[in-house]
């Protein structure tokens, strides 16, 4: 859910031009926001399967410390969606476990 | 091998005063952060700073973070943004990623500002997507621009609860309730009472027993506390929310400071493990200071002039200023840094600050 107007900072004026994809999904994003403000937007809040137990987890720290929020984006594992701004055409993956490199088998 | 006269970690509030100030003196700064953008947490503070005039009071804190950007680009100050510090090693070289590729940076004095990280609560499903920082949704709503949520509950009553609850409501969220544990509201009643005029319930002696849900938060049991923090069997209640937010402190990021041999000391008040400094910032590594949320938490305002002391004091020792200009300067930042640490919350951290410093002036491990 996107904040387009709002009392201190007034409406927000960026376009949302960016396509990224998640799970194959296109979504849409804005030029620079990390990633998992782009998934929030869209609704997104499991990021990721932990290794042992497979539970899930989401967004906690936003600031690049917990590494909570980490997915496989364009074939790298591990990635803090947090701290890493969006890119035209990236491709998002929910990670399941420690993830898996684009090349490995 | 990149080389800086003075090398700052961390380029929020603490760090970039820092650097205007070693400029300021005629030295060198180089600010390496991790960010796209420096800052640190200003920009996520849309509320009115609290304090003197010197403090800019009633101004808001991102507002004070574009004043300090533009003073840090005036002065010339190099600023290495996208760069993460993972190591300080033999004689101040600085093992750090940029690009994807590690390089090393000669330093001659290190200034380590790399701020805290908030405080998790281990709760009975509390890694549920959907539990997090109350700093995090913070960032989120006031930085991205983006509802973590539509329904919160918060956890603790401290000023970030109470702003970051506030905040959230201007947001556009319903905060549906906020939990405090001990007995009394933590932090100024003026935040908590415009939390209370528009409705949201404010439980005192109250936490969460577990949080309820599948893939998400859906929810929150609730439980009553009695004198002894113990549960109140009887008292749970299950209230409907689909986001946690956990305001419970601030630790400081110490690794850096650990990893150059500075010596601790633990004061739960600064938020756990310091590293033991002087009256200048300078911790028990000679040439390595520490300024902001890193040598105890406080708050932006107290960065900011621990920034300025610290890049004073540097520039003091590498011979940019006389020591008696450098007192002067000294004296008038510690009057401003005495005058914030008063009032019923400011004097527990002046206490602990005092002991801190008083204990370890100028000693070299």
């Amino acid at each position: 859910m996107r904040i387009s107007d709002h009392p201190i900072l007034g409406k927000d004026r960026r376009e949302k031009k960016i396509i990224i994809s998640v799970d194959g999904k296109e979504i849409e994003a804005v030029d620079g926001e990390p990633i998992a403000a782009a998934l929030l937007a869209a609704g997104i809040r499991v990021f990721r399967k932990t290794p042992k137990t497979g539970g899930p987890r989401g967004v906690f720290c936003a600031i690049g410390r917990c590494t909570d929020c980490i997915m496989t984006v364009n074939g790298l594992p591990n990635v803090r969606t947090c701290v890493t701004p969006v890119e035209q055409g990236m491709e998002i993956e929910t990670q399941i476990g420690h993830g898996k490199w684009k090349d490995e088998r | 091998m990149k080389y800086a006269q003075v090398a700052i970690i961390g380029g929020g509030p603490a760090g970039l005063a820092a650097a205007i100030e070693i400029a300021r003196g005629g030295g060198q700064a180089t600010v390496m952060d991790e960010n796209h953008r420096p800052g640190g947490q200003l920009f996520k503070q849309i509320h009115k700073f609290f304090g003197s005039h010197e403090h800019q009071a009633g101004v808001r804190g991102y507002a004070i973070g574009e004043q300090l950007l533009k003073e840090t680009s005036e002065m010339g100050v190099d600023v290495m943004l996208n760069t993460s510090v993972y190591g300080i090693f033999d004689n101040f070289k600085i093992g750090y990623i940029e690009q994807k590729r590690e390089q090393l940076l000669q330093a001659e004095r290190i200034i380590l500002a790399a701020g805290a990280s908030e405080n998790t609560l281990a709760l009975p499903n509390g890694t549920l997507p959907g539990v997090m920082g109350a700093g995090a949704a913070q960032t989120m709503i006031n930085v991205h621009r983006v509802l973590p949520g539509r329904k919160i509950i918060m956890v603790g009553s401290g000023n970030v609860g109470l702003i970051v609850s506030y905040q959230l409501l201007q947001a556009g969220a319903d905060v549906v309730a906020l939990l405090e544990a001990a007995p009394e509201i933590g932090g100024y009643g003026v935040h908590a009472s415009k939390i209370r005029r528009t409705g949201v319930p404010i439980l005192t002696s109250h936490t969460i027993k577990e949080v309820v849900g599948k893939c998400q938060v859906e929810g929150v049991i609730v439980v009553e506390l009695d004198g002894s923090m113990a549960q109140k069997p009887g008292s749970e209640q299950f209230i409907e929310a689909d986001t946690v937010c956990i305001a419970v402190g601030l630790n400081p990021l110490t690794e850096l400071a650990w990893l150059a041999g500075c010596e601790f000391v633990y004061i739960p008040v600064l938020g756990g493990n310091v590293p033991r400094h002087d009256t200048n910032m300078e911790t028990t590594v000679k040439g390595l200071y520490v300024a902001g949320d890193i040598s105890g938490v406080e708050e932006a305002s107290s960065a900011l002039d621990e920034g300025r002391l610290a890049g004073i004091a540097c520039a003091e020792s590498l011979g940019l200023y006389s020591s008696g200009e450098a007192r002067q300067l000294k004296a008038a930042v510690w009057d401003r840094l005495d005058s914030l640490r008063t009032g019923p919350f400011g004097q527990k951290r002046k206490d602990a600050k005092d002991k801190l410093i008083s204990t370890g002036e100028g000693s070299v491990l």
